[in-house]
């Protein structure tokens, strides 16, 4: 790659920022997908955060990564980068797992020295050996660069050695053909109240283009395609952001104010943060005293006729569990956002899996059902926020949105809609005339079997609700058990019914190949991008990626009968698996499952469903 | 808060059958409570009641209001996001001393903490009575009950110090067998501006018994009460000679014409005076050497939850002029793909 300057045109790229937690290793891969998706990439990003706030300065604990695609058809942020910039040694050693042999890795050398290594416990001063690093190593000494483009700046050492994530940020703009004008609007604007540090971090961007310009006698560049996307106004959003968002449009859709009661904890914060700031919207998001009373706040405020909702992780979910029964019982709309992690207990706070679907699907007492639904990727989070409260609020029931760690921090390219885009959420409201026809709040329509919502502050709709098992039609207090049974149906049979309005299930890749894998939730884009890859090889697979886990879409079980091989990928033991093949036991379920904390890498997939595949 | 003279007791009687044991002091409190909202004359539409479970949780299904009786000890955290939500609403939280004070003390300590617009009332009768005699956060040390056999080995609370340690805003106490002033505390608590905690103490008949006869049995209940009301004298007993003086740093109880004290010397009543420090005094008052308190203790402004929460949405909404979500986004960082 290093031998002499040629422009190597690729579809898609994967950069990978690492560096100590303290050195903006976030900031300058953010700013380099921005730049990316500005000029018609498509991009995905996935950060890779240490637990500790700030370890140790230099330590293996204290890395923070940020990988980026960028290019066409890009569904992941990449199994592993094709260029690694590591701003010390614990950086290298964490991260040189992710990049690709042959790859280029970008190294500060001065921050090499033999106390660093030492840090990053290195046993000699070899450390590419050390770590079997099969990969061309370019060293900069970035630091001293920064030093001397800022000698004149009248800045402190620690401000100035805070830059070099920008030198590092300008090296990578250089090497894959990025305009730096945009990454130094971005920083004015960042800056706008300390035009000192703005300026001095746009120069120290261009001194790290210029160095790349000046040691282009040695290294590659390269130029990446743009996709043919669709023409509009687009933003870079993450996960967590997109589902604050779904949230406030299906409020706007439904007339219904927003509010939110949460709790903070990793990886599902965001939400609240985002919510916390949309006040500029009306949004009431509420930090309240622990995750229980989160959920409660939230469905006080839904009895009193706000879109209520909560958001949480899997020990949230957990502490939480008591009080979706109440809302189970109480029949009232409410959404409940698990931003999974790995578990059990307090396990793997910052990292991803999809451990706690059936903590969702099943973590209640009594027969409590209610609906799950799954998002596929960080947009797909707008998308099915959005649909998780419109579930809610037209068959006032609670609705569980998973999403994963992996997707709430990563981020695409996201198209914003058009208000028209979305349709109109309708409450089931009581009507004046019902009181002459003799209301009782467990009435319902008889088809779907929805109660009609009283708001409080409505004239002549005073009524008591409870956890307390209720008369199917009048709401009193009753243990006879005939009509608990029958509530128990019909609880059932309201969430059943909540499959007659969702879309049917879709398949992609080779709808006639004997294979189908299924997936669901945050693993879309490693499973959509291993099925292409099979199918151009001439492997046919079928693919169904589930959004909508319970209830089912109409046609789930035609399609799960149609295929010789089933095969369900998750980040799990094989959950949806289970739930699938409890409703299925004539079909056998086979299954790919990972437990690392980590997403699948599309390789993984590849390697399992051809293994499978030749089995069979 | 509408105010309204039009309604009746009646109005906010539900029609449900009331299920408290004959003889237990909630039947009192409902009626009390039921005359006070038919004084302070909010709609029953306008007007929420929410409760955890226990005994006293009950209390909402029988109420002609919106109602909701939820899970134990949530009542405090469903009622704050009630409010919160939908702030035109007058809401009402009823909670034992289990429910309100141990599963759900953290919500309790915290909607006081924020002073939202509540009406709590808090029914304290020192034990467990629907799970059938345990004692409770308030019972005394000591006290032998089914799941203390050799008595309890720990100290209970005293409700109005976790009021004051939150740095509550209004502070009242009734009985249920002195039914005027516990009107009038539950009048005073609806019209109070932030959340108001009204300690109701009650007999459990079944398992607690006459828990509460030292203070109330009405041989000596004049001599170990005292009923405060702002800006009057602390004066109580029987023949009306006794009151409260400041004794140092301490509060005692004196004759008044006796041992050279006048009535000169008698407190005066202040609840609206911003510091608690002889608020928390009074309320920890406990009949022996000292009366108990019962009226209203402390009723002070202070900036209200909710209303905050609206005054800001309102500011950042005026500041910021965006019409919806869509707007919002669009004044971020965006590009054009054409």
């Amino acid at each position: 790659m290093l031998e002499k300057t040629n422009v190597k045109v690729l579809e898609k790229v994967v950069v990978r920022f690492s560096g100590d937690s303290g050195d903006g290793m976030q900031l300058a891969g953010n700013i380099f997908s921005n730049i990316s998706a500005g000029i018609g990439n498509q991009i995905s990003t996935f950060p890779d955060y240490p637990a500790e706030v700030r370890a140790p300065q230099g330590t293996l604990s204290g890395v923070s990564g940020f990988q980026v695609s960028i290019g066409k058809g890009v569904y992941t942020p990449g199994d592993k980068a094709d260029v690694l910039v590591s701003m010390n040694p614990a950086a290298l050693k964490q991260n040189a797992k992710f990049l690709k042999p042959g790859g280029v890795a970008i190294v500060d050398i001065d921050c090499f020295k033999k106390s660093d290594l030492e840090k990053a416990l290195f046993k000699t001063d070899d450390p590419y050996t050390e770590i079997n690093l099969k990969a061309q190593v370019v060293e900069v000494p970035m630091t001293s660069m920064v030093k001397a483009a800022l000698a004149d700046s009248g800045m402190d050492l620690k401000s100035i050695t805070k830059c070099k994530n920008m030198f590092a940020l300008g090296l990578v703009c250089w090497l894959f053909d990025r305009p730096i004008e945009s990454a130094i609007n971005y920083l004015q604007n960042k800056f706008a109240k300390k035009p000192a540090i703005a300026e001095a971090n746009a120069k120290v961007i261009r001194a790290g283009y210029d160095y790349g310009n000046n040691i282009h006698a040695s290294v590659s560049t390269y130029r990446i395609e743009t996709d043919d996307i669709r023409p509009g106004t687009y933003t870079d959003v993450n996960g967590n952001t997109a589902t604050a968002w779904g949230l406030i449009m299906a409020s706007e859709k439904s007339g219904l104010p927003l509010f939110l009661g949460s709790y903070p904890i990793t990886p599902a914060t965001d939400v609240l943060h985002e919510l916390a700031k949309r006040k500029d919207l009306g949004v009431k998001a509420c930090q309240m005293e622990d995750e229980i009373a989160g959920i409660c706040s939230a469905i006080g405020a839904s009895f009193a006729g706000n879109l209520a909702a909560t958001s949480t992780s899997g020990p949230g979910i957990a502490l939480k569990s008591e009080a979706m029964g109440l809302a189970v019982m109480a029949e009232l709309p409410l959404v409940i956002i698990d931003v999974q992690r790995g578990g059990p207990s307090t396990g793997l706070p910052t990292k991803t899996e999809q451990t706690d679907l059936m903590q969702c699907l099943y973590g209640r007492n009594g027969e409590s059902p209610l609906a799950v639904v799954a998002a596929a990727s960080p947009t797909d989070c707008f998308d099915m926020a959005f649909e998780a409260a419109r579930i809610a609020v037209e068959h006032m029931t609670p609705v569980i949105l998973l999403t994963d760690g992996f997707i709430a921090n990563g981020s695409s390219a996201w198209r914003i809609p058009e208000n028209d885009e979305y349709p109109a959420i309708k409450p089931n409201f009581v009507k004046p005339e019902m009181l002459e026809q003799g209301w009782k709040p467990y009435m319902r329509n008889e088809e779907t079997k929805v109660r009609y919502w009283a708001i409080p502050g409505t004239e002549g709709f005073m009524h008591r609700l409870g956890g307390l098992e209720k008369d199917s039609v009048t709401s009193a207090i009753s243990t006879d058990p005939v009509n608990h049974e029958k509530m128990v149906a019909i609880r059932q049979e309201k969430v059943n019914n909540i499959a007659k309005n969702i879309p049917a299930q879709e398949i992609q890749g080779n709808p006639d190949a004997d294979t189908l894998l299924i997936g669901w939730g945050g693993t879309y884009g490693h499973l959509y991008t291993a099925v292409q890859e099979l199918n151009a090889a001439g492997k046919p697979v079928a693919f169904a990626h589930f959004r909508y886990i319970n209830p089912l879409p109409a046609n789930a079980t035609e399609i799960i009968k149609k295929y010789k091989n089933v095969v369900v990928a998750e980040l799990n033991n094989g959950q949806f698996a289970d739930f699938l093949q409890a409703k299925h036991p004539m079909v056998e379920i086979k299954r790919i499952n990972k437990v690392q904390g980590q997403p699948f890498l599309v390789q993984e997939i590849v390697e399992g469903l051809t293994k499978i595949m030749e089995e069979k | 808060m509408e105010e309204n003279k039009q309604y009746t007791n009646a109005d906010f009687k539900s029609d449900q059958y009331v299920r408290w044991c004959p003889g237990c002091g909630d039947h009192a409190i409902l009626a009390v409570l039921h005359k006070a909202m038919a004084e302070v004359g909010v709609a029953p539409h306008m007007t929420a009641v929410i409760s955890g479970i226990g005994c006293s949780s009950r209390l909402p299904y029988y109420m002609n209001t919106y109602g909701f009786h939820t899970i134990h000890g949530r009542g405090g955290a469903i009622a704050s996001g009630f409010k919160t939500a939908n702030p035109k609403m007058t809401v009402w939280q009823v909670c034992g001393d289990g429910d309100g004070l141990a599963i759900g003390g953290n919500h309790f300590i915290h909607e006081v903490r924020r002073n939202v617009d509540l009406n709590v009332l808090l029914l304290n009768n020192k034990i467990y009575g629907l799970t059938k005699g345990q004692y409770s956060p308030t019972s005394d040390r000591g006290f032998v009950c089914k799941s203390a056999p050799y008595g309890t080995t720990e100290d209970p609370f005293i409700p109005a110090e976790l009021v004051f340690g939150a740095r509550g805003t209004f502070f009242g106490r009734g009985i249920d067998v002195e039914l005027k002033i516990s009107q009038e505390v539950m009048v005073a608590a609806a019209r109070h501006k932030g959340c108001s905690i009204v300690e109701m103490l009650q007999n459990c008949v079944i398992f607690n018994h006459g828990i509460h006869n030292f203070i109330t049995d009405k041989e000596n209940r004049a001599d170990r009460t005292i009923h405060l009301v702002h800006g009057e004298k602390m004066i109580f007993g029987k023949d009306k000679n006794k009151g409260i003086v400041q004794d140092g740093f301490a509060l005692k109880a004196v004759e008044i014409g006796k041992d050279g004290y006048t009535i000169d010397d008698v407190l005066v009543h202040d609840a609206h005076c911003q510091s608690n420090f002889l608020h928390q005094q009074l309320a920890m008052m406990d009949g022996h050497d000292l009366p108990l308190a019962i009226g209203v203790i402390r009723d002070v402004e202070a900036p209200v939850y909710n209303e905050e929460v609206e005054k800001q949405v309102a500011e950042v909404k005026a500041k910021k002029g965006f019409t919806c979500l869509r707007d919002m986004i669009l004044s971020g960082d965006t590009w054009e793909v054409k």
